[in-house]
């Protein structure tokens, strides 16, 4: 096949190899993990220091904190309203964040300064594994905030508003996840694989517009991805009448 | 499968799915209560005690313009009508005043008619005496001249 063997061939770029890690039986995609906990390292460090000493009158990265934090509630409070959008607030904001800096960590990161065997360090969001897991936590959200708000009448959202759209909505909760995990996965893996393509063709100047729109995406991609997670959750318990 | 190698990887590929995915999954909920922990709750309790002091000042600064406002009105309406009142004493002296001196002016007129009145008798009186005096004075006088014809005679 054309298209396998000029992938092959571009052994700079490596797809669709992994750091495996073997645990027992289990294997792990190792690059997956290390970017993540570096990038989440620096999260935690960067919260840590803005959280440490809270004031009236923020200063500094308390600001920015604060700002960031404002975005999340807005964004949680508009998509899944103003009565539970506390209780969603924690996991939408991580949900945001996590995607985010995955996101822009594996761009604006040179991992490949970094050898490893096998793979290449980059975007945890640019794995497969990583994008079903947050699209099935999702799913599992949405469930859970129906059924906790309004129990059996969650299913009520099935047939409403005629009982025609309950093979729609059936199929809906399969097309979720699926749309979600894939939308990140093949903008970000996309993303890295354009910038990789280009900087191994033509390594000067050229690539840096691709960069600008592929933070740009990023960006974009976490925001998407927030906001139709916190959307799915809003739709789950909204109260029809 | 085939469709998994697809991008010719010798192991995995790009959909290669395995224990990653729960991993990553237990490591996004860790993380989620992590975050709340050390950033959702303190920054949120920081940002609604803020948001709470500010309305209640915006509260409190409302109902302080609200009596001041019914203050306002207050004091305008107690304005205005000790201006009316005042016009009222001004007007009320002003016809008193007007009456006091119309009241003397008479007065003095009167006083004064009567004194040039009196004058004038008295004036009217002295002239008649003088009149009479030189009437008598002339009367002594041709007698005199009468007399001393006669005996020169």
């Amino acid at each position: 096949m054309f298209i396998n063997s000029l992938l092959t061939n571009f052994a700079a770029l490596e797809v669709g190899q992994h750091l495996y890690w073997q645990i027992g039986n289990i294997r792990l995609h190792g690059q997956v993990f290390l970017t993540s906990w570096i990038l989440l390292g620096a999260l935690l460090v960067f919260i840590s220091l803005g959280t440490k000493k809270m004031e009236n009158d923020p200063k500094g990265l308390q600001n920015l904190l604060e700002f960031l934090w404002d975005y999340i509630r807005d964004l949680a409070r508009t998509q899944i309203g103003e009565k539970v959008y506390r209780d969603w607030m924690p996991f939408i904001g991580t949900l945001f964040l996590f995607v985010f800096i995955s996101n822009w960590g594996g761009a604006l990161i040179p991992w490949k300064l970094i050898k490893l065997p096998s793979g290449e360090l980059g975007a945890p969001t640019a794995d497969i594994n990583t994008t079903i897991a947050l699209a099935l936590l999702v799913s599992l959200s949405y469930f859970y905030a129906g059924l906790s708000n309004k129990g059996w009448r969650y299913f009520e959202y099935y047939v409403h508003p005629t009982p025609i759209m309950l093979p729609f909505k059936i199929l809906e909760d399969f097309t979720k996840p699926l749309s979600l995990s894939f939308r990140l996965f093949g903008n970000i893996l996309a993303d890295e694989l354009v910038v990789g393509v280009l900087v191994f063709l033509v390594p000067l100047i050229l690539p840096i517009p691709v960069m600008f729109l592929g933070l740009f995406t990023s960006a974009i991609q976490a925001l998407i991805f927030a906001t139709l997670a916190a959307y799915y959750i809003g739709e789950a318990v909204e109260e029809h009448h | 499968m085939l469709a998994f190698n697809f991008f010719g990887a010798t192991e995995g590929g790009l959909f290669d799915i395995n224990a990653t995915l729960p991993l990553m999954a237990i490591q996004v909920v860790a993380l989620t209560y992590i975050l709340n922990s050390l950033f959702f709750k303190p920054v949120g309790n920081v940002v609604e005690k803020r948001e709470k002091f500010v309305s209640n000042n915006i509260i409190k600064a409302k109902n302080k313009l609200s009596e001041v406002k019914k203050l306002e009105a207050d004091l305008l309406t107690q304005l205005q009508s000790a201006r009316t009142e005042a016009q009222r004493i001004v007007s009320e002296a002003e016809n008193e005043s007007d009456k006091l001196y119309k009241e003397a002016l008479e007065l003095a007129n009167n006083e004064a008619n009567a004194s040039k009145e009196k004058a004038r008798l008295e004036i009217e009186s002295q002239t008649s005496a003088a009149r009479d005096q030189l009437s008598k004075q002339a009367d002594d006088l041709s007698e005199l001249i009468v007399n001393r014809l006669i005996l020169e005679k």
